[in-house]
């Protein structure tokens, strides 16, 4: 159980039952859509931008509970960062979560995200985690296919 | 006794208590754990419980020993040499398609193709059936609740020649709207193509009623058999089906191996599906003459060792007799649908009357994702997704489902085991 409440903190479960920024944006310059074909993850994660700075961000979709809590902290998280300041947090965030989880994580930068930890142990859910990055970035690249987790 | 049970017909569901079969009666299913080595072992430090068998189910002792047995003193290749071990392989490969024949029912061993799997066999008949009896304007009739390997090689089919895709719909229980069917069956429609049991909802359809309708129509019918094969003793000749398919893998044989049935007369008359070695008689650059059946479809080394497996698991299960399998699984699912509709927030997926080895379900705020990893945990597999059914997914307007599956090893401890583990997601989740 020790190890599940690891995965499912108090913070993703809260994040996964209220999602912040759950909404469609009409004003969005950006948009895109990611799939993970494993699990149905299916998420939106829509951008405005203000030349390199995210104006706004926000997300629709469903998804498991470590998909929705990740795009949801990640939306609080970007909210009026640079474009590369983004760029860096996804770095950090991707280091995180594919470290080596018997070693203890290297928290710098990172505030809230360290909560996704867990899913270290998990590797087969560590997509669920990442896919909303995943999905921003290619919503600042245009990519106008869904970014699939395969 | 096999031959006979066999030819009674296509579901059987007679009491084990007044049924003979080969353990002791009644249905021993711990002497039947013992058969299987995999279920010997421990997950996260529990007793492994595997509930995923429509994915794959596990192989008893006898199909291990098989593979074995070949690769050791057996492997060589077929219907080429004239030294002894290859006589002998090639004997055993030959007796093995005698054994599915009689397996199913069928009338003769030049109806038998060995593919690798019901994907592929299906592609096959899809390419060689399809191709030369589909044409522009044409329709392809399957249902709503098929797997993408009866869906795809039917729209490939359909983009090549111009043709149509129809769709028979079903109703929330997931069971097929024979009425609509019976308007799908057109002048234009070729060929129907339908899943026996399904392997996301559990529900047996009633095949042998839509061979009748289609036949009346003169439309060919193929049946996709993955999820019967394991469950059903099935007779080709009863169903009165064109084509039948099924893997070995998911009743208990090796990977790699799956079986064509084809009337013979629509056989002989198809193109091969593929060139090569094995399939033909003689080959000059001017003209080559194609083998006759089965040979014709079997381009290439066999898999020799797989197949003798699957003809292993083929006693094996005729051994403990497909009446006292399906009367077990009968009350797994009973009783593992009984628990799970007592389970507060728990909506079963797949409620159809006729229906057998599956329990798909959602529970209220959890997605089946993470219910499946924190059930892993307890040792437990189920599957969670959307289990290669995708417009069953999008009927019920869900993202995917959790499915327990279960065989003739699993017993009404896992069951519990099951329930057990969804009070721990809720209480993770709470
Ligand atoms: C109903 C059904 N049809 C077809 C298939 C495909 O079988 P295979 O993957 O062995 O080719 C499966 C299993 O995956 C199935 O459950």
């Amino acid at each position: 159980m020790d190890e599940l409440r690891e995965l499912y903190q108090e913070m993703i479960l809260d994040h996964h039952k209220n999602p912040r920024n759950f909404h469609g944006m009409d004003a969005a310059s950006h948009a895109a859509e990611g799939y993970n074909p494993l699990c149905g993850d299916k998420v939106t994660v829509y951008l405005q931008l203000d030349r390199d700075t995210i104006k706004d961000i926000s997300f629709e979709g469903s998804g498991c509970a470590i998909c929705t809590a990740s795009t949801s902290v990640m939306t609080e998280l970007l909210q009026g960062k640079t474009l590369s300041e983004a760029e860096a947090l996804f770095g950090r965030f991707r280091a995180l979560v594919t470290s080596d989880p018997g070693e203890k994580p290297d928290q710098a930068g990172l505030g809230k995200l360290v909560i996704f930890a867990g899913v270290r142990e998990y590797p087969i859910r560590i997509k669920c985690a990442t896919l909303p990055w995943h999905t921003m970035q290619a919503a600042l690249e245009d990519k106008s296919e869904t970014v699939s987790t395969e | 006794m096999t031959a006979h049970l066999l030819k009674k017909g296509t579901i059987v569901r007679t009491n084990p208590a007044t049924e003979q079969h080969g353990h002791s009666s009644p249905y021993d299913v711990f002497a039947i754990r013992k058969d299987f080595p995999i279920l010997r072992q421990k997950v996260y430090g529990k007793p492994l419980i595997y509930l995923d068998n429509a994915a794959t189910a596990q192989k008893p002792q006898v199909v291990i020993d098989t593979l074995r047995r070949y690769y050791e003193r057996t492997n060589s290749n077929v219907h080429r040499g004239v030294h002894a071990l290859s006589q002998r392989a090639t004997e055993e490969f030959e007796n093995t398609r005698e054994k599915i024949r009689d397996f199913i029912d069928a009338s003769d061993t030049r109806e038998i193709v060995f593919v690798r799997g019901t994907t592929e066999g299906i592609n096959l008949i899809a390419v060689s059936y399809g191709d030369s009896h589909v044409s522009a304007g044409d329709e392809v009739v399957v249902s709503e609740m098929e797997h993408h390997s009866n869906i795809v090689p039917w729209q490939l089919l359909c983009e090549r020649k111009g043709a149509h895709l129809k769709v028979i719909p079903m109703n929330d229980d997931g069971e097929l709207l024979i009425d609509e069917y019976a308007k799908l069956l057109t002048p234009k429609t070729k060929i129907v193509s339908l899943v026996y049991v399904s392997n996301s909802l559990g529900t047996i359809n009633p095949v042998k009623q839509m061979i009748e309708m289609a036949h009346k129509k003169g439309i060919c019918v193929v049946i996709d058999g993955a999820q019967a094969a394991p469950h059903l003793a099935v007779s080709v000749r009863e169903l009165d089906c064109d084509f039948y398919v099924f893997s070995s893998h998911k009743m208990y044989g090796p990977m790699g191996v799956g079986v064509v049935y084809g009337k013979q007369e629509l056989l002989e008359k198809m193109p091969p599906y593929q060139g090569g070695g094995d399939m033909i008689k003689s080959v000059t650059f001017a003209k080559t003459i194609y083998n006759t059946l089965p040979f014709k479809f079997e381009a290439g080394t066999p898999n020799v060792g797989d197949v003798l497996g699957l003809g292993a698991v083929v006693d094996y299960l005729q051994h403990i007799g497909y009446p006292a399998i399906a009367e077990h699984e009968r009350d797994l699912l009973e009783y593992a649908t009984a628990r799970l509709s007592t389970v507060d927030g728990i909506r079963l997926i797949g409620t159809a009357k006729d229906k057998l080895g599956v329990v798909s379900f959602v529970l209220d705020g959890v997605h089946p994702h993470d219910l499946g990893t924190i059930v892993d945990r307890e040792g437990i597999a189920i599957r969670t997704g959307h289990h290669c059914t995708q417009p069953i997914m999008q009927h019920y307007n869900l993202p995917a489902t959790s499915r327990a599956s279960f065989g003739i090893y699993n017993t009404r401890d896992e069951v519990d085991a099951l329930v057990a583990s969804i009070d721990k997601v809720k209480e993770v989740f709470k």
